[in-house]
């Protein structure tokens, strides 16, 4: 409790220290560790997204759909229309993953449990199965997607996408951890606790599912449209096959829910924890992953994060 | 209280499951801020009775008014929002939440505000408002308190106090004291009741203890195998031979005595 | 009519190799309740040590025939080993958590098989094709199949009816059954629940094994190769029914079907015909379409 209090007075204190810090190194960074760090967060937004719905009690084993929505709304707006300002990409990306997220939120929001993970996995996979089928959507080779621009300026260096990365992941993180603590938000755990209960206070459980699902689709699909700006590039098995939902899962896992902090740390954690193992042990890189998930579920059932609840505490302790 | 007509009317109302009658031409009617005890063996229909109020149940036949207006298969969070709600026989609460958060939630949705929603679940004035509850039914020791780890009786006083912040006009208790130990019972009672009467508040319950039913009901409905074989205040009920016989059972000589075997019984 | 023919022809090939490769996953999440995405490392892993052996009984002079023992024995090996040793010193140690987090936990065996494979058989891919070829080809109203892919349909028909004896007609079906309807009443009448669930896991692997093993001769043995598989046999599971094996029949003759009608005729529809039909089957059916009730599956 004094934990939750403690870091929850000083997550947007930490939040936007993070984010100029984060800013002002970037400028100094080596080019594939500003890339990496670009991976990392934009899939760190994503499994915030994930968080959402763990919150409510439920994890989705199909992700991957909206991470795929938002980076080929991306791809698509420029190959039909040209267009490749931020703004408008973004927008692209959050319309198109919010919409299928309502529309599927209908269907969804009835399922707990391993139905809802299989129910998630199948709607992922059609994507999928209609992707990597149609040439007009790239086919299985996907699209390049040209340097993003600014407001019509066209920047030299990555850095200013950098920059937009981390703004709209602080941003996202501050929000979401408005909601958290807002009465809506809370509604979360109540509803992963006892759904009669929050029907018998006068709210509708499907209609708090739906809502999160939405945002959570919202997030994930933001996302996406950043990771295809930072890679340059969709293709279907990179972005929306299912082994990319079990990624986003992995990194939540990874990450642990206890802060909207965790999972942008988890995320860049498993980009740079995947790139050593690949440059250490080219064939092992699986086997690292998947041991360190079977690892955190063993050892540590919180996350990463708990690890640094362990330190606030400590902190806490000697300082009551 | 210058309103005496019936807050609740309850008109013919039938259900069977599959067959078997669970409610046959219940006809009843509460008056505001009354409190009324339901007895009857386990079987009888006490809970499908709670449940069909509550929209939990939807009726087979017949109608359920309240305040003038027609709540028949009416959703359960709807029957909330016009002000009748319901503890639970085994608690709900929110077992991962501390006792002040359970009851912050509670108190949040109980003004069906949108927009208040997205206020901090402790504002102040919601904070201010938890604590008079707490205060009121005594939960102020376990604030901070999750609430997985509350004793029974504590756990009870939670789910009526979280029934009961949206200030409904009728409450149903599903055996508000089962579960509770002896000794606790008539605490939590007192504290129950006394805070409902203050309020107003018309309160149906269904209990096995007749000691309880004694002492705080103004009148009983006693239900066997589905309708309600007496309804009549409780100096009257408890001496009905009809209830005698299937409700408190024959052996029934010392009223005390009988008491703990049924509950014993039941429990 | 030779169209319809093909189309009948390879959709049953294809629906056998599904429903070998689906029995096992379905037999696991019918007694464990674990939804076991491990199970596609175990198809992997008996391709691989099915193509690997044959590989090296070519080597030695073995005669061609000798294959198709190998494919037996390497898929029970692949079986009794991972099987056994995932169920003990993994699984067995999660059984009281939720059924999603032993979902990843799955997943996360998933990816050790993944590279385990790449560290023991390298990234090159194997082909063992010498039980195909000596059993030939063979005509069927005009059109030539190789007799290796019809044999799967035998295949699919052997297990189908083991099972159904195992489960129906002997005691360890009827412990099997009881095990299912209620862990703890078993527990009580002094079932050993415990090796159920060890015996349970290592048939499964092993039936895993098998469909990646007996696959093996037609296919490049590549890294990769699961990755499809696993999503496609879950979509047969959930079609069918999670936990039952008449729907995990039905399941994988609708998939099989489905597919080879996409194929030859919409092919740019192939896999999302599939999940498709995943997804409204879950929406109409959660519990599948062939499901029993509820409490008893299988």
């Amino acid at each position: 409790m004094i934990v939750k209090t403690l870091s929850s007075d000083h997550t947007i204190g930490w939040v936007v220290a993070s984010f100029t810090t984060l800013a002002i190194v970037g400028l100094f960074l080596p080019n594939w560790v500003l890339n990496g760090t670009m991976f990392g967060l934009a899939r760190g937004l994503a499994v915030l997204g994930l968080l959402l719905l763990w919150r409510t009690g439920l994890i989705s084993f199909g992700h991957a759909l909206y991470f795929g929505i938002g980076a080929y709304a991306v791809a698509l707006l420029e190959k039909y229309t040209g267009v490749s300002d931020i703004f408008l990409r973004l927008a692209a990306a959050l319309i198109a993953a919010s919409v299928v997220g309502f529309i599927l939120g209908f269907v969804l929001r009835n399922y707990r449990g391993i139905f809802f993970a299989m129910l998630s996995l199948a709607f992922s996979m059609v994507l999928y199965g209609v992707l990597i089928k149609s040439e007009a959507l790239g086919s299985t080779d996907g699209f390049s997607v040209s340097q993003t621009t600014i407001l019509g300026w066209q920047p030299e260096t990555k850095y200013p996408l950098f920059l937009m990365i981390i703004l709209i992941g602080a941003l996202a993180a501050v929000g979401v951890h408005v909601y958290f603590r807002s009465a809506l938000g809370h509604l979360t755990t109540a509803v992963r606790d006892n759904e009669i209960r929050v029907e018998y206070l006068g709210y509708s459980v499907a209609r708090a599912i739906h809502l999160k699902y939405v945002f959570s689709a919202a997030l994930t699909g933001t996302a996406g449209g950043l990771f295809a700006m930072a890679l340059g590039q969709v293709d279907p098995d990179s972005m929306v096959n299912w082994t990319v939902s079990g990624e986003l899962v992995f990194i939540s896992v990874l990450s642990g829910p206890g802060s909207v902090a965790a999972p942008f740390i988890g995320a860049v954690a498993f980009e740079f924890l995947r790139t050593f193992a690949f440059e250490l042990a080219p064939h092992a890189w699986q086997l690292i992953v998947g041991g360190t998930l079977l690892g955190i579920i063993f050892f540590l059932p919180r996350g990463l994060w708990s690890l640094m609840e362990h330190v606030l505490m400590r902190k806490e302790r000697r300082r009551g | 209280m210058d309103n005496a007509s019936s807050i609740l009317r309850v008109r013919d109302l039938n259900k069977s499951f599959a067959g078997i009658v669970a409610a046959k031409n219940i006809n009843t009617d509460i008056k505001p801020g009354e409190v009324v005890g339901i007895i009857g063996a386990n079987g009888a229909g006490k809970t499908v009775f709670v449940n069909m109020i509550t929209g939990y149940l939807k009726p087979s036949s017949g109608s359920i008014e309240f305040a003038g207006r027609n709540i028949t298969g009416i959703e359960p969070r709807d029957a909330t929002h016009i002000g009748v709600c319901r503890s639970f026989q085994i608690s709900q609460v929110f077992m991962s939440m501390t006792v002040m958060n359970n009851l912050l939630v509670a108190i949040s949705l109980a003004n069906h505000d949108t927009r208040s929603l997205l206020r901090p679940l402790n504002s102040m004035r919601r904070v201010r408002e938890c604590e008079q509850v707490m205060e009121r039914y005594k939960l102020s020791d376990y604030r901070d308190q999750v609430a997985g780890t509350l004793a029974q009786g504590v756990r009870k006083l939670l789910d009526i106090a979280m029934a009961v912040v949206s200030k409904p006009k009728l409450l149903l208790l599903d055996e508000p004291t089962s579960g509770v130990s002896v000794d606790e019972k008539f605490d939590l009672m007192d504290i129950v009741v006394n805070a409902l009467r203050e309020q107003g508040t018309a309160v149906l319950f269904v209990e096995h203890d007749m000691d309880i039913v004694q002492r705080y009901v103004d009148r009983i409905m006693a239900f066997y195998q589905g309708e309600i074989i007496c309804d009549a205040p409780p100096e009257l009920a408890l001496r009905d031979s009809k209830v005698i016989e299937y409700v408190l059972g024959p052996g029934h000589a010392i009223q005390l005595v009988g008491d703990r075997l049924e509950e014993s019984r039941h429990a | 009519m030779q169209a319809t023919l093909t189309l009948l022809l390879d959709g049953l090939v294809y629906a056998s190799y599904l429903f070998i490769v689906s029995v096992g996953l379905t037999i696991v999440f019918g007694v464990m309740k674990i939804l076991n995405v491990a199970h596609g490392g175990f198809y992997a892993w008996g391709a691989y040590a099915a193509a690997y052996s044959i590989g090296v009984a070519a080597q030695l002079g073995l005669p061609d025939w000798f294959g198709l023992i190998l494919i037996g024995v390497s898929s029970m090996c692949v079986g009794l080993i991972f099987g056994y040793l995932i169920e003990r010193l993994i699984l067995r140690r999660l059984y009281q958590h939720e059924e999603v987090i032993i979902l990843l936990a799955t997943f996360g065996l998933f990816l050790v098989l993944e590279d385990l494979i790449l560290l023991v058989f390298g990234v090159n891919p194997y082909f063992a094709y010498q039980p195909m070829v000596y059993l030939g080809s063979v005509e069927l109203g005009g059109i030539f199949r190789d007799v290796y892919s019809l044999s799967l349909l035998g295949l699919a028909c052997l297990v189908a009816f083991v099972c159904w004896y195992i489960l129906n007609r002997t005691k360890w079906g009827k412990i099997l059954g009881t095990v299912i309807y209620d862990r703890e009443i078993s527990l009580a009448i002094g079932i050993n629940v415990t090796t159920v669930y060890v015996w349970t896991f290592i048939i499964g692997a092993t039936l895993g094994a098998l469909g990646g093993a007996y696959i093996s001769p037609t296919i490049s043995v590549a890294p990769g190769i699961s990755i499809d598989v696993i999503v496609l046999s879950f979509a047969v599971v959930v079609i069918g029914g999670m936990g039952s094996i008449p729907g995990a029949l039905i399941g994988a003759v609708m998939v099989g079907m489905l597919r080879a009608l996409a194929v030859h005729q919409f092919p740019e529809l192939e896999l999302f015909v599939v999940f498709a039909v995943m997804a409204i089957v879950l929406m109409i059916r959660p519990e599948g379409l062939f499901a029993p009730a509820k409490v008893r599956r299988i």
